[in-house]
């Protein structure tokens, strides 16, 4: 491989990397709105909340891009740059599963935490913000990194688009060389590495966050396995 | 006689003598009716005693209380104001008069012991950072544990944390005072300790308090009165003498038999 | 916005075409997985490093590195080594390997959340070690992992309109060839996007009456 087409793959790491950071953060945004919202005491805001779940984690991610691609523009008008079309489509399609593990988390607060904080007179979203999401978002981690591989993964969708990311540079070094192997190879084992280093900074964070409610990070125990397919990008079924 | 219970529902508005004040109070879980048509009053700085077998009620008047479940029917007052039925609003103001300790002590994990004891005085009562601070290190002292201020409450033993758990609820200056089978939950050898120290607040303070208990000597010892509950009603009550050395009603005589 | 109900009846017969071909891909998909998968839990179940590693390293890269490229490594690669599938047979075997990697932390978790006892048991009343597994363990475990094979089946579902990018013409290929020949790409892509959000939502549906019949 010649310097030039690895200077190809390198803008293609670039691209994947900008896009998952913006796609990481929309889905995080949208995976806190939507799961505090699936536990909001009033049924219309939980029914809504529950159809925007079902809508964007019943439909593939690629059908979504393609949508995002294709049809906002033309049905509404909006044409997007490539890169916040595929952040959208992505954020949106992550974030519905990431409401699954924030929702899961909250529920998973011993209820009695939320008696002790109303024999303090907490008032609702006091009892939410100091007491329930501090023990909560530690217990998120280990599901929120399984979706972050997704996710990462998830953005060689969009090189279908036509979007310089690192699997579209493969390809474009595939037509170049005329032979598949090397380029592929190569590719995914930067996938790899990237998704290596992920799993790593996250295991870094949930040590650095259970240390602060006192508990250890533990080893993935076997009973989150089988839940794993729900709330992580893969595996759909409503929880 | 502190504490009233009629069989008769009480037409009469409440005293203003009476701290809190049940009447004709009902709560169901499904088909199970667990407290019938309850009229109940305590009036301020007394120390109440709830006995009887489990599932009789007991802890379910404490919940009530603490507005952590709602009655189906009936009233709700403490210190004159309603706390059932009430607005939101009206129920938030009146339950800064009640703390509870609870039998798992609740304290929260992702704080530490001086900010378990600070954070509702702060947010709830509105007191600077440093007023609280100063009362949770006056009442850390009073449970001997002025040492764990920085600690988190996984590092302490269940004895720790139970002395924890009542600073902080006294940290609110509450008027009432709940205990739910506060030493249930405890290693043996960590009992006495708890109840020495609310012995200790029973005697030095004035607050009221209902107690929800299976250690007889220490009912004994703090009560002024004593309710027998058995299936959603109170059976039988009076000083802790009687009820303990000369009960009237049979079932009294044999719950008292199986648990002394 | 315009919406043309001609288009979508003129799509309809494709859409079937499609819909036909993304099920076979999620059938014989699903049953590579749950096969591979078996074999992966076994391997890493024996005595011997020298097989565990290998194994562990490679399920592992699979599972961290996106379809997508796989399939392209697949279907390009395979040729130039002089071994020749039809499109659909590389997507098959691209989407039953990667979820095999999966499916094969389902088994473990699901043969790990039976309790030690269960083992002890087993050993206390002298049941062969064969046993132990047929009339002990397995039955449990199964239990326990349906529900979680079922999800992941769902997500291969939502993973087939990869194969697109390798020719295989099922529901998003079907929805693509018919938009650049008609220029109308809002309701071949609503009919299939809605497609999918109903099937998996009916899947997952099912999934749960399965799983309340399961797990008692």
């Amino acid at each position: 491989m010649t310097s030039g087409l690895w200077e190809l793959v390198l803008k293609g790491v670039w691209t994947t990397v900008q896009l998952l950071v913006f796609s990481a953060l929309l889905a995080a945004a949208v995976s806190f709105v939507i799961g505090l919202a699936r536990t909001h005491h009033r049924w219309i805001v939980r029914f809504v909340a529950g159809v925007y779940t079902e809508i964007f984690r019943g439909t593939s991610a690629l059908v979504m891009i393609f949508w995002v691609f294709f049809v906002l523009p033309v049905a509404f008008g909006w044409q997007l740059v490539p890169m916040w079309a595929g952040t959208l489509a992505l954020g949106l399609t992550y974030g519905a599963y990431g409401s699954e593990i924030v929702r899961g988390a909250l529920n998973s607060v011993d209820p009695a935490q939320k008696e002790g904080g109303i024999a303090l007179s907490f008032t609702p979203a006091q009892r939410m913000r100091l007491i329930v999401l501090p023990q909560a978002v530690p217990e998120m981690i280990p599901s929120f990194s399984n979706l972050l591989i997704e996710l990462l993964k998830g953005t060689a969708l969009v090189s279908v688009m036509g979007m310089g990311d690192l699997t579209f540079s493969a390809n474009l070094v595939r037509l170049a060389l005329q032979q598949s192997a090397e380029i592929y190879t190569y590719v995914l084992l930067i996938y790899f590495v990237i998704a290596f280093v992920l799993t790593r900074l996250m295991r870094g964070l949930e040590k650095r966050l259970k240390a602060g409610i006192g508990r250890e990070a533990g080893t993935e125990p076997a009973a989150r396995e089988l839940k794993r397919a729900r709330t992580t990008g893969v595996g759909g079924g409503v929880a | 006689m502190s504490v009233e219970t009629r069989t008769q529902p009480s037409a009469t508005a409440a005293q203003p003598a009476d701290l809190i004040r049940l009447e004709r109070v009902t709560k169901r879980f499904g088909a199970n009716t667990v407290l019938d048509q309850l009229d109940f009053a305590v009036q301020p700085g007394k120390h109440v005693t709830l006995i009887g077998p489990s599932g009789s009620g007991k802890t379910t008047i404490l919940r009530l209380l603490m507005t952590l479940t709602k009655p189906d029917e009936g009233i709700i007052t403490v210190d004159g104001e309603p706390l059932f039925p009430a607005p939101e609003k009206q129920v938030r103001e009146v339950r800064k008069k009640i703390g509870m300790v609870f039998q798992h002590f609740n304290l929260f994990p992702n704080m530490s012991v001086l900010r378990n004891l600070t954070e509702a005085p702060v947010q709830v009562l509105g007191l600077s950072k440093d007023e609280a601070e100063e009362r949770a290190r006056e009442l850390l002292e009073l449970v001997g544990l002025t040492d764990k201020c920085g600690a988190r409450p996984a590092q302490l033993s269940g004895g720790q944390q139970q002395r924890v758990a009542i600073a902080r609820a006294l940290a609110m200056r509450p008027r009432v005072l709940l205990l739910d089978e506060v030493t249930s939950a405890l290693d043996p050898e960590l009992v006495a300790g708890v109840l020495d120290l609310l012995r200790d607040i029973a005697r030095s303070t004035d607050i009221t308090m209902l107690c929800v208990t299976h250690e007889m000597g220490f009912a004994r010892d703090i009560s002024d009165q004593v309710l027998m509950f058995d299936g959603g009603r109170v059976i039988e009550s009076g000083s802790p003498e009687k009820i303990f050395s000369d009960p009237e009603q049979d079932r009294t005589r044999e719950f008292l038999g199986a648990v002394l | 916005m315009k919406w043309d109900w001609h288009a979508v009846s003129d799509f309809m017969p494709h859409f079937w075409d499609g819909l036909l071909v993304t099920l076979q891909a999620l059938a014989l998909g699903s049953l590579l997985s749950f096969t591979l998968g078996l074999v992966w839990t076994l391997l890493m179940r024996t005595p011997t490093r020298w097989v565990r590693w290998p194994v562990g390293v490679v399920t592992e890269f699979v599972r961290n590195t996106p379809l997508l490229v796989q399939l392209f490594f697949l279907f390009y690669v395979l040729p130039e080594w002089g071994l020749t599938f039809s499109a659909l047979s590389t997507g098959v075997f691209a989407i039953g390997l990667h979820y095999s990697t999966y499916t094969m932390q389902v088994y473990r978790a699901g043969i790990e959340a039976v309790p030690v006892g269960q083992w002890e048991a087993a050993t206390a009343l002298n049941l062969p070690r064969r046993r132990t597994w047929t009339a002990v363990i397995l039955p449990q475990a199964i239990r326990r992992v349906v529900p979680a094979l079922g999800n992941y089946v769902i997500s291969m579902l939502k993973d087939t309109p990869m194969l697109m990018v390798i020719t295989v013409l099922e529901m998003l290929g079907q929805a693509r060839l018919f938009s650049q020949q008609r220029f109308q790409f809002t309701e071949p892509l609503t009919v299939i996007g809605v497609a999918f959000i109903l099937i998996s939502y009916l899947a997952s549906l099912l999934l749960r009456a399965l799983e309340r019949r399961l797990v008692r």
